[in-house]
């Protein structure tokens, strides 16, 4: 309850007249620092306003006599990092691959960036430095579905396989079993002798069988010894390194329902630079041409 | 000078303290909040941002369901280092028809703003159902179980219907064609044209002979994230250019 106004006894101080239970309040001001802090805030505030984004103005606003944006300061500090090597990234990009492999420093250039771009965007599906997994073929080895060649290599990057573009390299097994092209039992017998391909089933009386099937059914794709072809994408099955695993069942598995893996394309979300980087890094994994 | 109300009165009438202090917060709040409603660039329209497809809408539902967000972002932001590992920096217009959005704020995961053909198909599919068979070293969970359960589909059109009365412009036709729409995004052997040309983009999905479940859509749904727009495309860079700033 408000009282009157009076000296405090110990302090020296007025009191604010307020009062509560007994308990008066000193009329103590504010420090003098905090005072000029806060004075200094709203001057800042009146700077910051002439010079940033500040008043709305109906259906526009006030830009700043700095004209600063977030999108314009993301793309400089993206330009000022880039810059140490934008000339070396800019010939990346622009010069004939094999151009690039030739200057053993634009070639130092492309291979540490291919290796973090590879990282981010490779690896889930080709494992750690490109060591491959089932169903993602190894890029360390020189087992290629499509070519190991610089060239071959970026066309793939840019493009992709099976992935909807209209330059992706396309190729479909038939789906022998699923599609009832082979009767199961057919499925069996060429199955088993691609196994002796494969090198994990011995040649045994049924081989012969099963390689008639072959010739008839597979070997205009992966050739009469199963040595593959790499214009339309069909795996060597002589090799030792396999796509869809080294067994019986994934082998019968393809015969029955092939998989038609997909690779994604990639020149919609990487620039010029990036895969070219990425070529020549996937190229000196262990199996360039 | 002296106020019609007092200090020392607001301070002992605990709700004309209470009114006074929400009417200056609020004040606060109205300058930050409404001009944005009137100021043309907080949206800016870019060319190719349309509704989700009805797959897409049931798989976003999946994801909020299952608490993604909870790891995963969907907003890359003005920051150099996410520029370069995610890509162009999500814009407004991205997520205009996300009710609610799912910008996040949690990052155990990366960010999904624009996984969207990053990755196949098939490698969302085994992912989702059994992420360490492809990441070793992840940690987040098998989703399998949502390839056997079947997507509920009756609540598509009240899906729909309570998008149009949020503002998102799907048409009659839309409705109309539903269900036909979600069969074929899960059938790669059916007849795209209509889906294609209601829904420019919209990634097919496996789907198992007439048996859609909750992954396919999910999948579906991911796999448009960050898709809509083609950034290299003049009239989008032109239309952000006009967003004001260099
Ligand atoms: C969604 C998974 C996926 C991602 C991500 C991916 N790939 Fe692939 N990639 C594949 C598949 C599947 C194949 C094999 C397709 C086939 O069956 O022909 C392949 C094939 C390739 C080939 C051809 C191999 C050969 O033997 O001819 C190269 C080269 C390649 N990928 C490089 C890359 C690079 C570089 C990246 C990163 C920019 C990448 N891939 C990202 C799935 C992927
Ligand atoms: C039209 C061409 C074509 C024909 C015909 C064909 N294949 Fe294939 N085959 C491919 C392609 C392309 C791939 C890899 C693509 C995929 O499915 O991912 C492949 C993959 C395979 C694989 C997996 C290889 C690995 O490394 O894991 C096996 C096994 C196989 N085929 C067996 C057969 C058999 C057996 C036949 C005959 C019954 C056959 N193929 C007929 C094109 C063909
Ligand atoms: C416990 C946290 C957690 C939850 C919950 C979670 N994730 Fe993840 N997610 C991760 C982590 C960690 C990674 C990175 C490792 C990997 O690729 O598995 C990841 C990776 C991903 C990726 C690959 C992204 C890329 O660019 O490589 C996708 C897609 C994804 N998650 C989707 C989902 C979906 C959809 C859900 C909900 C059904 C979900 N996640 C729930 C933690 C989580």
């Amino acid at each position: 309850m408000p009282t009157k106004i009076e000296k405090d006894v110990y302090t020296g101080k007025d009191t604010t007249g307020h009062e509560w239970d007994g308990i008066k309040e000193l009329d103590t001001p504010l420090p003098k620092w905090w005072i000029n802090v806060w004075l200094v805030c709203i001057a800042f505030a009146a700077v910051y306003v002439v010079l940033y984004p500040s008043i709305p103005l109906g259906t526009t606003y006030f830009k700043g006599v700095l004209g600063w944006s977030s999108t314009g300061a993301v793309a400089q500090s993206v330009a000022a990092m880039n810059a140490r090597h934008a000339a070396d990234m800019k010939r990346i990009g622009q010069l004939p691959i094999m151009q690039v492999t030739a200057d053993p420093k634009l070639k130092e250039v492309a291979l540490q960036a291919g290796r973090i771009a590879f990282a981010e965007n490779c690896q889930p599906c080709h494992g750690p430095a490109g060591t491959g997994r089932v169903g993602y073929p190894p890029l360390d080895t020189n087992f290629w579905l499509w070519g190991g060649t610089l060239p071959d290599i970026q066309r793939i990057i840019m493009y992709g396989i099976r992935s909807g573009d209209a330059k992706a390299h396309e190729s479909q097994m038939p789906a022998f079993g699923h599609d009832g092209i082979l009767k199961p039992d057919q499925v069996v017998l060429v199955s088993n002798y691609v196994a002796t391909l494969f090198g994990i089933e011995k040649p045994g009386p049924t081989t012969a069988a099963g390689e008639k099937i072959f010739e008839d059914n597979c070997a205009a794709c992966h050739g009469t010894k199963g040595q593959g072809n790499q214009s339309i994408g069909a795996p060597p099955l002589e090799s030792r390194v396999h796509l869809y695993g080294d067994s019986l069942a994934a082998i019968e598995y393809q015969v029955n329902t092939p998989r038609a893996g997909v690779m994604p394309a990639w020149h919609t979300r990487l620039d010029p630079a990036t895969i070219n980087s990425l070529a020549i890094y996937v190229h000196s994994l262990g199996g360039g041409e | 000078m002296r106020l019609p109300i007092s200090q020392s009165f607001i301070e002992r009438n605990a709700i004309v303290l209470l009114i006074a202090t929400l009417i200056t917060v609020a004040i606060g709040g109205l300058v930050e909040v409404v001009p944005l409603f009137t100021i043309q660039t907080t949206v800016v329209k870019v060319p190719g941002i349309r509704p989700y497809s009805p797959l897409e809408l049931l798989g976003r539902q999946i994801y909020v369901r299952e608490g993604c967000y909870l790891c995963h972002s969907q907003q890359i932001r003005n920051l150099r280092d996410e520029v370069t590992r995610y890509g162009h920096p999500s814009i407004a217009a991205e997520s205009m028809y996300d009710h609610p959005f799912q910008w996040g704020s949690k990052r155990i995961g990366p960010d999904l703003a624009r996984v969207g053909g990053k990755y196949s198909n098939d490698w969302m599919y085994q992912h989702l159902k059994a992420p360490r068979s492809l990441v070793p070293e992840s940690i987040m969970p098998d989703f399998a179980f949502l390839a056997r359960n079947r997507l509920n589909t009756k609540e598509l059109i009240a899906a729909m219907q309570t998008n149009i009365d949020l503002g998102v412009p799907y048409t009659k036709g839309d409705l109309k064609n539903a269900q036909a729409d979600l069969a074929a995004q899960a059938d790669p052997n059916a007849d795209h044209s209509g889906l294609l040309l209601r829904y420019p983009k919209a990634m097919v999905v496996q789907g198992q002979g007439g048996r859609v479940t909750e992954l396919d859509a999910l999948v579906a749904y991911l796999q448009i994230l960050g898709r809509m727009v083609d950034f290299t495309d003049p009239a989008v860079e032109h239309a952000l250019a006009a967003q004001g700033g260099k």
